[in-house]
């Protein structure tokens, strides 16, 4: 499978500046991109259109040459920046675990995710916590691209370094594409199979 | 040593924070998540808090500024500057002398431009630009709302309304999360600056290896308590001047070092094992773990480990 950022610009409104402008990206299954700039460069909002969550203003997202499916199950899913955001404050974990394929228990146990989370509200896990379920909920096996925008910000070093063996591991296993937004270059290094600078782009492009 | 002659701002003593939740039908059960927890800040010091996640860093924080949820329980004394830091101390000193950066950008007023959140009730309009100035942040960001920030600018607006008022202690829950390196090491070199003036900072963080150029100290969490406490040099010197397993586990895990992670998971709060918590994870377990474990002083460092060397 093959995604494609096909031209795309972006900004929120008419009236005020791009916050990307013409980008054109191609991502293989199977290969794994780190996207780097500073912050306010447009990493974040670049992941949110490729996973279908914000429209491009100009171009389009393609997957094997087609636009992204508007209803049903989505094969690219993004982990958001912020989990605290990401989960449904009035569902218990249980239900937003759960919310499109039941993640069987060993894939449970090596999240490092308890079983007694379940019953509780997202206000009375942590950060990390919750990150990690964001995680397992999108690891269905119908997902193909996995869009991974600073997932790990939130966790200490040694559950980072778990969770990064751990989506190697099923990303190399069911040859998914995956892209990788962080800003950690030691880390881009030793996930990513190509790193791409935003900045440069987004400079070539401005002058252009 | 000067440091013995410095005041101290922050002194946290044998804090125990215990959630009050309900069990079974209308049972309610006490889960305690922070145990026996002492930590001290001193007059132009940093001292960085590390450690897993959930291990109860935040809820240091939020107990220090009196922000915890109402079920929750605490015993134990909180100093500053030698005075009980009560809700009356809180409500005086929040804003003024004490200032918080949360680790959660939603702490912004979403219907509310974010110069007007900066600026606050005692800031202003020139401080803020400088400060926006400091940050890189530009001139129209102010008359945005939180929803158009990315998430390292709302970090950085979150950071500049912290230090408007120049105060005496900044408790900081995750300065750098989406931050780049550059970005990130400038605002670090900022508050060693305030440090420098007399500022305590109570920096909690992730990115260790951020937190060794500006930190005096170092502390690690696990599990609701402090493992080790040590000088910086130790953590760069690298795992064997440190003392506790578990801060060396941390070493060995960074991406630029061997990016080996130990197996296992943090205990669960409600289901904690007698004696070391770490017992279950750690290489060096042996019989007498399971008893109570001391905190001792170990070439400098305070660490509660009985195998520390």
């Amino acid at each position: 499978m093959l995604l494609k950022a096909d031209h795309i610009s972006f900004r929120y409104t008419e009236k005020l500046p791009w916050i990307l402008k013409d980008i054109s990206l191609e991502f293989r299954e199977g290969e794994r991109t780190a996207i780097v700039a500073p912050s306010g460069y447009g990493k974040s909002t670049l992941a949110k259109i490729l996973a279908g969550y914000e429209k491009a203003s100009d171009g389009q997202v393609l997957l094997d040459g087609k636009p992204l499916p508007e209803r049903g199950f989505c094969p690219v899913q993004m982990v958001y920046q912020h989990p605290e955001l990401a989960v449904n404050p009035r569902w218990k974990m249980e239900k937003i675990l759960k919310e499109c394929w039941e993640p069987d228990q060993e894939l449970l146990d090596r999240m490092g995710i308890e079983k007694s989370w379940l019953t509780r509200w997202p206000s009375e896990l942590s950060g990390g916590e919750l990150q990690r379920f964001c995680i397992a909920r999108i690891l269905s096996p119908e997902t193909r691209f996995l869009i991974c925008d600073e997932i790990t910000t939130m966790l200490d070093v040694i559950t980072q370094a778990q969770i990064w063996k751990l989506l190697l591991e099923i990303s190399e296993k069911r040859n998914l594409g995956m892209l990788v937004i962080t800003h950690n270059m030691a880390l881009a290094k030793r996930v990513c199979t190509r790193i791409i600078n935003l900045q440069e782009m987004q400079t070539a492009g401005r002058k252009s | 040593m000067q440091k013995e002659n410095k005041k101290n701002i922050l002194k946290v003593e044998d804090l125990v924070v215990a959630f009050s939740m309900y069990g079974k039908g209308f049972r309610k059960g006490k889960l305690e998540v922070i145990h026996s927890l002492s930590i001290d800040v001193n007059e132009g010091e940093i001292v960085a808090v590390v450690g897993s996640s959930g291990s109860g860093k935040s809820l240091l924080a939020h107990a220090v500024l009196n922000l915890l949820p109402k079920n929750a329980r605490t015993s134990g004394t909180i100093t500053y500057k030698g005075e009980p830091l009560d809700e009356k101390a809180c409500r005086k000193h929040l804003g003024h002398e004490i200032s918080f950066i949360p680790q959660s950008v939603d702490y912004l007023d979403p219907l509310m431009k974010v110069d007007k959140q900066v600026i606050g009730v005692y800031g202003t309009k020139e401080k803020q630009k400088e400060m926006f100035c400091r940050y890189q942040l530009p001139e129209e960001t102010g008359s945005k709302y939180p929803f158009q920030l990315s998430g390292g600018m709302a970090r950085r607006v979150l950071i500049s309304a912290a230090v408007m008022e120049n105060p005496e202690l900044i408790i900081a829950d995750e300065l750098t999360p989406g931050l780049n390196v550059e970005m990130a090491m400038e605002t670090l070199k900022h508050f060693r600056e305030l440090a420098d003036q007399g500022t305590a900072v109570l920096m909690i963080t992730h990115d260790i290896d951020l937190a060794f150029h500006v930190a005096d100290r170092i502390a690690v969490f696990y599990a609701g308590t402090i493992l080790e406490v040590a000088p910086t040099a130790d953590f760069i010197a690298g795992k064997d001047a440190l003392r506790h397993p578990y801060s060396k586990a941390f070493i060995d895990a960074l991406p630029q070092n061997e990016f080996t992670p130990l197996p296992g998971t943090q205990p669960y709060a409600g289901n904690l094992p007698e004696g070391c918590l770490f017992a279950d994870r750690c290489p060096n377990r042996t019989e007498e773990c399971s008893g109570e474990i001391p905190k001792q002083i170990v070439r400098g460092g305070e660490v509660r480990c009985i195998h520390a060397t």
